[in-house]
């Protein structure tokens, strides 16, 4: 079923949780919203569930108004980050619950509410454990039970609330593979919350990226990563190079280097921003940015290296696969010019940038932005 | 387990010579006592004293009160607690804290307190009187009474575990197309149970030893009102120490019988094998 947000607005005292939201959801996509804490995001989330009501503005569901529709009468499976399982049930009986509490004619006889159960233990590959309590189960398989025990009622539409926050980096990596075929099997329109933008990015057919209570940007991974639409998305979607720069007829200038050709937008003063994995070492006549190498770090996969921009004296992160022919450049002192792979320019900020490198977004942890 | 067994915890014997010399000395002994003095009267005499009408009416109301008392606390209880717990509203702190004033007060001034206002020329008891309900000096001034004392046991034992319940739960229910009643039925209700029973457990307890706040308000009426404590205090009186002795030695048997059962229950509500509610709802339909 289709959802359409239109100018959703929700106050929480002073504080304007959600800012005129539109929003459109195809049938049978699987959207992430993604945004830092405090951006609005589960709130929005809340509201298309019924968990909260909006001071202003509609939802639809199949382009019909649910203002007046009920939480228990809505069908949305909704998953909560701590499992909110039941504790004094069984495995089964918590995924049966949204059958059994239906009455007279809708509710099946006991043997097809418990078929039904187990079925939809087989589907989340908890088959056998039915007769487990709750505090028996792995925090993944709790996350599990409460995923089937949501799908138990068919609902129209499946609502996660940082469903994986809880559990550790392995664990939560095998969940969202397992969540993308769920997602295939079932077609079930679905929303998840988010705050990890790997997670955004390897589940979503689309992601929304929010930021203080405004849809900063909704489109495809590939929209969001390689086109971002302003500073802010672009940080939020990882690790990040500020650069101060110039344009100037075409080219982007550098501490009076030209770094790369620019047919974008911007003229005159101007941000540069590069992921520290879209700098290679440029060979002889590309255009490409002097710098002096730092220090050199070895992280398994990645080499990292720290970099500074001789006239301004600014560092940059650079990272290159571990087997990549550029690594053996990378000697501390020695200066190199690196090429820029990729990358976006916005207006310039404020003030100038002494320490471009902002740092990369730890998964599972929730970092705190002040953005003025 | 074996006594010597190794442990990161120090103390082991210490601690556990300290509890069994602590509990012989306060709890044990003395109750001990009361059987052994009951014991200097042959089997024959104690039947005979327990079979008394008056012993036995005494027994009935003390126990029969607190039951209903505890009951009712445990049901009206949990609600104040909830609205403790779920709501804001102003003096909801002065509200809070008189809950834990019949802890505090003398349970006489509890006593006369209600009896002058159930009696029949009472501020409430002018009015009850009239429409032939009588409350001082009946059974029910005894539950009313006890209802005052038990109180706080149920609020105080519910109100922790009501807190901790996660919002969530209340919401994946209604979720899931639960309306309120199943909500509270099927999931509230099962995880407050054992501490309900604790609070159940304690304000029963607490009323059957009651003493002072019911001897005020029971008008103390041999076959009618009278309690098995002030039976065993009358005893004492008449220097009937071995009779006193037999009504306590059988309240004790009582009362640890039945707290023993609550205790049983209260393991079993908390294994999480509240197996009647799995997949045998009872069908409501019928009703739109």
């Amino acid at each position: 079923m289709d959802i359409t947000l239109s100018t959703i607005d929700k106050q929480f005292g002073q504080f304007k949780a959600l800012d005129n939201i539109d929003l459109h959801i195809e049938s049978g996509e699987l959207i992430a919203l993604l945004g830092p804490s405090g951006s609005g995001k589960t709130t929005l989330l809340r509201i298309i569930a019924g968990l909260e009501f909006a001071d202003g503005g509609a939802v639809y569901f199949g382009g019909e108004d649910v203002a007046a529709t009920p939480l228990r009468k809505r069908q949305i499976g909704f998953v909560f980050q701590h499992y909110a399982l039941f504790k004094h049930m069984t495995v089964r009986d918590n995924v049966s619950f949204g059958l059994r509490v239906r009455k007279g004619e809708t509710r099946p006889d006991k043997a097809s509410i418990r078929r039904r159960a187990d079925e939809l233990l087989d589907l989340v590959q908890l088959s056998g454990l039915g007769d487990r309590y709750p505090h028996q189960l792995s925090g993944g398989q709790r996350q599990r039970v409460a995923l089937a025990r949501a799908l138990a009622i068919e609902p129209k539409v499946l609502l996660l609330d940082e469903p994986f926050g809880a559990l550790d980096a392995k664990v939560r990596k095998e969940l969202r593979q397992w969540l993308r075929e769920l997602h295939q099997k079932t077609g079930v329109t679905t929303l998840f919350v988010t705050h990890d933008q790997e997670e955004a990015l390897e589940l979503a057919d689309r992601v929304v990226i929010m930021s203080d209570g405004k849809i900063a940007q909704v489109g495809s991974v590939d929209d969001v990563y390689e086109r971002p639409a302003s500073p802010l998305v672009f940080d939020f979607l990882g690790s990040t190079n500020r650069i101060s720069a110039q344009v100037q007829d075409g080219d982007l200038v550098v501490g009076g280097q030209q770094v790369a050709r620019y047919n974008g937008d911007q003229t005159g003063s101007a941000t540069l921003y590069v992921r520290p994995g879209d700098l290679r070492v440029a060979g002889a006549g590309d255009p490409g940015l002097e710098v002096t190498v730092l220090n050199v770090q070895r992280t398994g996969p990645i080499v990292r290296a720290t970099v500074e921009i001789p006239p301004t004296g600014q560092r940059l992160a650079v990272e290159v696969p571990h087997l990549h022919h550029d690594v053996k450049e990378f000697v501390p002192e020695q200066t190199l010019r690196l090429r820029l792979m990729q990358f976006s320019v916005f207006a310039a900020e404020p003030e100038f940038i002494k320490d471009g490198v902002s740092t990369p977004h730890l998964i599972g942890r929730e970092r705190l932005r002040q953005v003025q | 387990m074996p006594l010597s067994s190794r442990s990161a915890l120090p103390g082991f014997h210490l601690a556990l010579g300290y509890t069994l010399v602590y509990l012989s000395l306060i709890v044990l002994i003395p109750l001990a006592g009361v059987f052994f003095k009951a014991a200097e009267l042959s089997l024959a005499e104690i039947w005979a004293i327990l079979s008394s009408e008056r012993v036995l009416g005494a027994l009935k109301l003390s126990f029969g009160t607190a039951l209903i008392a505890a009951a009712l606390n445990a049901v009206f209880g949990t609600l104040v607690a909830w609205v403790l717990v779920r709501y804001d509203f102003p003096g909801k702190r002065l509200f809070d804290a008189m809950i834990d004033l019949p802890f505090a007060l003398p349970t006489a001034v509890a006593g006369i307190s209600l009896t002058a206002l159930y009696a029949g020329n009472g501020w409430i008891g002018q009015w009850l009187e009239p429409l032939g309900i009588k409350i001082a000096f009946t059974p029910v001034g005894i539950i009313i009474a006890l209802l005052f004392i038990g109180l706080p046991f149920v609020v105080r034992t519910v109100e922790p575990v009501l807190r901790d319940t996660e919002k969530e739960l209340e919401e994946a229910s209604a979720s899931l197309g639960a309306n309120r009643w199943q909500t509270i039925r099927l999931v509230l209700f099962p995880s407050l149970l054992p501490s309900l029973l604790t609070g159940f457990a304690l304000a029963f307890a607490r009323g059957v030893g009651e003493y002072g706040s019911v001897i005020f308000i029971a008008g103390n009426l041999p076959y009618v009102s009278e309690i098995a404590p002030l039976l065993i205090v009358i005893r004492l009186e008449e220097f009937d120490y071995a009779g006193a002795t037999v009504v306590a030695a059988a309240m004790l048997v009582i009362a640890f019988v039945m707290l023993l059962v609550i205790n049983g229950l209260q393991a079993w509500s908390n294994r999480h094998k509240v197996r009647n509610q799995s997949l045998a709802l009872p069908v409501q339909g019928g009703k739109p």
